[in-house]
């Protein structure tokens, strides 16, 4: 690429050819005022703040829209670049209210901050401005839609990078505005970014509406804590007690500038009124509050007392995966120093055969960054943007590059985005279906696929398998990935074994998407039966299904809702229910008086240091942003101090540094070297036939991922929070003799989940999308099961 | 489900085949003409069925609609009057006459008379400077040099 000599303020550089002035500009770290310039997006050049003066041009030229050439001299604050900076700043205001003291932009304004540079001290508009009709965009975006100036980068936004045109330009000249279509909402999984955006007031969030000024609040950078991306953010915090709201913080190699409003609206939550804020313990069969000292001591006891009468093997733990590295360290090793290595974080999880013959810990297999490069790429089980929300953003770009998306799913996912082939069939069609991806490969590259697979090598490839193995063959760079459908699907261990053929066949990298913060850290700290810490093998433990399919006496559960976040809710509440003493350390009350013996307050991640090791084996620590709330406590300290009260040797830990410390002094050395999606043997393969009549296909809705996201109202209003349905395909739907819109009974063992019906053909024939993790589905057991319908009032 | 006639449907296809496969968004105009001479004005539900039938989002189709004096976004009269009032037009007389024209139909721009014959919309320039000023009749039938005698004469006619 040629690179041209250009001049801005006197200093020189080089850019490359089809750079603008203002690439040139920001190389060498000059600003030029701007509106509807945006890195990330598109240009549109309609602002016009960002005119400079340009040696032998005529006129002012707009900076982001001029393309470089060699030997330009750009003046950026020359008197005339100046001048028709200010002149354009006048015309903007021209229109716009200048209602700063109740504008929730003030303070964060980039028009407010400009004005203070390029504005006059007064108007010479006399006229009446104009008012523009607010619109409803749902519960996350408030409208101001008078303050806006019409730069379209939320209309770009949403075409771009969302993938979705939800706003647009309505009107012409004075009476043009931005709108989303009649009476419609935005709806996309990554709407707050727009908020970010918009350089006034026009688009404010509308939780956080009213509620600070930005300068009363103080900066803590985390991590975002509900997909395995590690999304790095800033919470802002007023007064040092309560988190107001949490905005990205960029980082290119992981969510660029982005967040997804999971991550983003996740933190109204924290101030439910489910939190709990003091231990809690049963006397008498009535719930009291009690003292840290009262509660750990009982918990203590009753673990003392069973180890000692059933061994250590009736103790076991479940964990949730969004916990820290440090508290998933410590739950390990208390469990393993007394005596028991039943513990495990994969609580959706249903097939765990490749425990056995898994050394390594399996992550993402490319690094986030290098998504946009990829030139194909198969995604098998996932609906990835509930899933994984801005790996949906990188995929986008890698379309935008020319990449061809490949995806195997139970469903038609609507990707926002053009996908090359999409093979669809039930879930215990998906292994076949991919199997048949194999077989067209092996065909095309002329090798033979192991022995150890050829049971599933029975069907001819399709057309569409076809289609997928030649995008696969045909790019050099491409990729496969598993997600979290796939994770959770009864025949996980043949799905994987067959990507790993595929990807050796292929010489192309792997992985799997990582479902939670720290699905990662949880392996690397040991928190599974068949791994501990540092992939240390002890004798194997009874993994998340084993150990409620066959009930311990004591359990210990951190950080998760065993009615919604186990694969089979009935069987989990069963086995807490019935056993003799079981300890919850959770940030919320919820449902555990119904299950749990004694109750610990523990914060939540913006409570309490700790580490979060990203899907990409990125290695992530934060601090708290704010103190726990009332009597609360960060699980590693009670932890520690339980292991104190145990009597165990080893928990002096004066802090989560000194945890990591014992962990690794080089943790990120060792997360590096410990990653590996490799099997050391194929596991035990699972060939089944149709399950029965109706499928279930339990996915998690993406507003349902864990406690926190569960109790932020503005997420559970919002059009994708709120939503929950049924769905069957209409030849099903006419055999059941149902109509879409209508009430229906599903039924599943013992539980029944009443839920609207809404017929889409994307549902594959003899299955049923019935979503896990949500309370209106929480009766139902196994997310893998068979349901059957039928029609209610 | 679509609310255009299979008539609408067809010429529309007619007007995407002018275009490359891929580009089917180049017929949206000529899909809002025909979807409005169905209809008479376009209503939400018919734009989402433009949408759907060139297979793009809604509000890309609204934001043509909208941007457009010819496209209707409420109900018209039967006979639609545009009167162009830009420079070259009011500088023939277009201001005077678009006041005696809502005069005698008793109606403000973009409102429809009582029995439901006419309506009054104000146009941006038609291209036909030379013959103003200028009146268009549902956004077809053009009418140049106008004044007072001839508007009365179309008037009458359009009643009859």
């Amino acid at each position: 690429m040629a690179l041209l000599n250009i001049e801005v303020d006197g200093q020189t550089t080089q850019v490359e050819s089809g750079r603008t002035v203002m690439d040139a500009a920001r190389q060498l770290g000059i600003k030029i005022p701007h509106f509807c310039y945006h890195r990330k997006l598109s240009i549109a050049a309609n602002c016009r703040m960002c005119l400079v003066q340009v040696e032998k041009a005529p006129k002012p030229l707009p900076a982001c829209a001029t393309p470089a050439a060699e030997g330009m001299k750009v003046s950026t604050h020359s008197e005339y670049a100046v001048n028709a900076q200010k002149a354009v700043m006048e015309f903007l205001l021209v229109n716009h209210p200048l209602d700063c003291p109740i504008c929730d932009q003030g303070g964060e304004c980039k028009l407010q901050d400009m004005s203070v540079g390029y504005g006059g001290g007064a108007s010479r508009f006399k006229e009446e401005k104009r008012v523009v009709a607010n619109k409803d965009l749902g519960p996350l975006i408030a409208t101001d839609m008078t303050r806006c100036i019409l730069c379209t980068r939320c209309v770009r936004f949403g075409q771009e990078i969302a993938g979705i045109m939800e706003l647009g330009v309505g009107g012409r000249g004075e009476h043009s505005e931005i709108l989303a279509f009649v009476d419609q909402t935005v709806d996309s999984e990554i709407s707050g970014n727009a908020i970010d955006l918009c350089p006034v007031g026009a688009l404010t969030s509308k939780p956080f509406r009213y509620s600070a000024r930005s300068w009363e609040l103080t900066q803590h950078d985390s991590i975002g804590a509900h997909d395995g991306l590690g999304s790095n953010v800033v919470v802002q915090v007023k007064q040092n007690t309560k988190v107001m709201r949490v905005l990205p913080n960029n980082n290119d190699d992981v969510n660029e500038c982005w967040l997804s409003d999971r991550d983003r609206f996740s933190y109204e939550g924290l101030n439910s009124a489910d939190r709990l804020t003091t231990p809690l313990i049963k006397e008498n069969g009535q719930w009291v509050e009690a003292t840290w000292v009262e509660a750990l001591q009982i918990v203590a006891d009753a673990f003392n007392k069973i180890k000692d009468v059933q061994g250590a093997d009736a103790l076991g733990a479940l964990v949730s995966p969004n916990s820290t590295l440090e508290e998933l360290y410590l739950a390990q090793k208390l469990l393993r120093d007394l005596g028991s290595h039943h513990i495990d974080h994969r609580v959706r999880q249903s097939d765990f055969s490749l425990d056995a013959v898994q050394t390594n810990i399996p992550w993402l297999g490319l690094p986030v960054a290098q998504w946009p490069e990829l030139k194909s790429c198969l995604i098998i089980g996932s609906s990835l943007r509930a899933e994984q929300p801005l790996l949906a953003v990188r995929l986008r770009e890698a379309v935008r590059n020319g990449a061809q998306i490949n995806l195997i799913n139970p469903f038609v996912d609507d990707l926002a985005m053009p996908v090359a082939h999409q093979l669809v069939g039930t879930p215990s069609q998906l292994p076949g279906l991919l199997a048949e991806v194999l077989q067209a490969v092996a065909a095309l590259q002329n090798v033979t696929v192991s022995a150890a697979l050829q049971p599933l090598m029975s069907h001819a490839p399709s057309a569409v398998a076809q289609g997928i193995a030649e995008s696969l063959v045909n790019n050099s760079s491409c990729a496969l990935f598993l997600g979290c459908l796939a994770q959770h699907h009864e025949a996980y261990g043949t799905l994987y074994a067959v990507t790993v053929e595929l990807a050796r066949i292929l010489k192309a990298p792997f992985g799997v998407l990582g479902e939670a913060a720290n699905s990662v850290g949880a392996v690397l700290a040991g928190a599974v039966p068949h791994r501990g810490p540092l992939g240390t093998h002890n004798a194997p433990g009874l993994d998340a299904q084993a150990m409620l399919s066959s009930p311990r006496k004591a359990y210990l559960v951190m950080g998760l809702e065993p009615e919604l976040d186990c694969a089979n809710p009935a069987a989990a509440l069963a086995a807490l229910k019935g056993a003799d003493f079981v300890v919850a350390l959770s940030a919320f009350r919820g449902q555990t008086p119904n299950w749990a013996s004694v109750i610990l307050p523990v914060a939540p991640f913006t409570e309490t240091a700790g580490t979060f090791i990203s899907m990409e084996g990125r290695v992530q620590s934060f601090k708290g942003a704010v103190a726990p709330q009332g009597q609360a406590r960060p699980a590693w300290k009670v932890l520690r101090v339980l292991g104190n009260l145990l009597e165990l040797q080893g928990y002096d830990f004066e802090s989560v540094d000194d945890i990591r410390a014992e962990l690794s002094h080089d943790l990120k050395a060792l997360t590096k070297n410990s990653l590996g999606n490799e099997l050391a043997a194929a596991p035990a393969l699972k060939v089944r036939a149709s399950l029965g009549t109706i499928e279930r296909i339990g996915e998690v809705p993406v507003y349902q991922t864990d406690a926190l996201v569960r109790r932020s109202p503005s997420l559970q209003a919002s059009r994708l929070g709120s939503t929950v349905e049924v769905q069957i395909n209409s030849a099903l739907a006419s055999r059941l003799n149902l109509k879409c819109g209508q009430n229906v009974r599903v039924r599943q063992g013992q539980g029944v989940a009443h839920l609207v019906l809404r017929v889409n053909d994307a549902v594959p024939d003899g299955s049923a999308r019935v979503p896990v993790g949500h309370p209106l589905t929480a009766q139902l057991n196994d997310a893998n099961g068979v349901v059957s319908l039928e029609g209610a009032s | 489900m679509s609310l255009l006639s299979p008539q609408s449907i067809q010429r529309i296809d007619h007007e995407i085949a002018k275009y490359p496969a891929d580009q089917k968004r180049s017929a949206v105009m000529s899909a809002l003409r025909i979807a409005q001479e169905q209809h008479g004005w376009l209503p939400r539900e018919l734009m989402a069925s433009v949408a759907e039938h060139l297979e793009l989002p809604a509000i890309a189709v609204f934001e043509v609609a909208s941007f457009y004096e010819m496209y209707n976004l409420k109900p018209m009269g039967r006979h639609k009057l545009t009167v162009c009032t830009n420079v070259p037009c009011a500088l023939s007389g277009a201001d005077h006459f678009c006041e005696s024209l809502k005069k005698k139909l008793g109606i403000g721009f973009n409102e429809v008379t009582a029995d439901g014959e006419f309506s009054l919309k104000e146009g941006q320039c038609f291209g036909a400077c030379g013959d103003a000023p200028v009146l268009l009749v549902n956004n077809h039938t053009m009418h140049s040099f106008m004044t007072e005698e001839k508007l009365d004469a179309l008037l009458k006619e359009l009643k009859s």
